[in-house]
């Protein structure tokens, strides 16, 4: 896990840098949050909007959901941070596990 | 290092919730925990998807009838601020800022008792207009499991964070709780991951028929 401590002999430099980072990543934060709505109205405006075919509708939205998820997962969760190979395991495990309980109760259930 | 000990802007580590042996396994801990969530959530949408618009007669309101773009839009919107206040949240608890990180957690909790208060309207109205109950048919069986189960998690979630910020409102941040306080932001992201899916699989397929 990323978990880098102070070696610096001035703890100030280090808080210096540090306290730039954060920033540095809060802005990213923000970037991927703009993009997350950003990818929200593309998806209620593609349902709103009469015209488009459910054909074409289902698609595109399942894939803004898919992207959302990403950028939630990566950044808003750190997954994109070093350490998280166990993490990403477990979850995509579960993943799969559920992807494919989906897909079958979509497709061979009868009701 | 001691879980308790009290810590200046220079010694407060890079990852708090990681510097403690306690804080590693924690961590590591949660996110299996959310693997078994995203197994868990995954059976409610296939049992969702399975028995959507099963209704036992024509007169029974189907996804289409019930559903409408604005709640939905608005429900969104303030579970995805909330997702990015939370964000603000911790990034001041990684710069040791104790009150910027409780104030950001009290706009992420006043977002997400809308979004609940949203959520219960909506039921309410179902049942009151729709006849749209959990019993009335298999459609209303799965739907209000599955939507129901994310808003027990939002309510969960909120009673979580509350709690530690009651608890921990005179001891500050030290390497004792900013694990906690990771763990619960943690877990009101993938609230609102599994609510991504459920506005889209639920709501706006619903919609589209």
């Amino acid at each position: 896990m990323a978990n880098e401590q102070s070696n610096s002999a001035n703890p100030n430099v280090d808080l210096k840098y540090r306290r730039k980072k954060n920033a540095e990543e809060m802005k990213h934060q923000v970037i991927s949050f703009t993009l997350m709505i950003f990818f929200t109205l593309i998806a209620f405006a593609a349902v709103g909007i009469e015209g488009f075919s459910h054909w074409f509708i289902k698609p595109v939205i399942l894939l803004l959901a898919a992207v959302q998820v990403v950028f939630q997962l990566y950044y808003f969760m750190h997954m994109k941070h070093k350490g998280h190979g166990t993490i990403a395991l477990f979850l995509f495990s579960g993943l799969a596990v559920g992807l494919i309980t989906v897909l079958v109760f979509t497709t061979i259930v009868w009701l | 290092m001691q879980s308790d000990e009290r810590f200046t802007d220079a010694t407060w580590p890079a990852s708090p919730e990681k510097a403690t042996l306690e804080g590693k396994n924690k961590y590591l801990g949660f996110w299996l925990f959310l693997g078994g969530e995203t197994v868990l959530f995954a059976s409610l949408f296939a049992t969702y998807l399975a028995l959507k618009d099963k209704v036992p007669n024509g007169d029974a309101a189907l996804a289409k009838d019930l559903f409408e773009l604005p709640l939905t839009f608005v429900a969104t919107m303030l579970l995805l601020t909330s997702s990015l206040t939370s964000v603000y949240a911790m990034y001041h608890m990684k710069n040791n800022h104790f009150k910027q990180m409780q104030a950001w957690l009290v706009i992420t909790v006043a977002l997400g008792f809308a979004f609940l208060g949203l959520e219960i309207y909506e039921f309410n109205h179902y049942v009151h207009e729709y006849h749209h109950t959990f019993t009335s048919s298999a459609f209303g069986s799965a739907f209000y499991t599955l939507v129901g189960f994310h808003g027990g998690h939002v309510a969960f979630g909120l009673m979580w964070i509350i709690s530690l910020m009651v608890r921990n409102a005179r001891r500050g941040l030290n390497l004792y709780n900013a694990p906690k306080f990771y763990v619960a932001s943690l877990y009101w992201h993938f609230i609102d991951v599994v609510w991504v899916f459920i506005f889209t699989v639920v709501y706006l397929m619903g919609m589209v028929g």
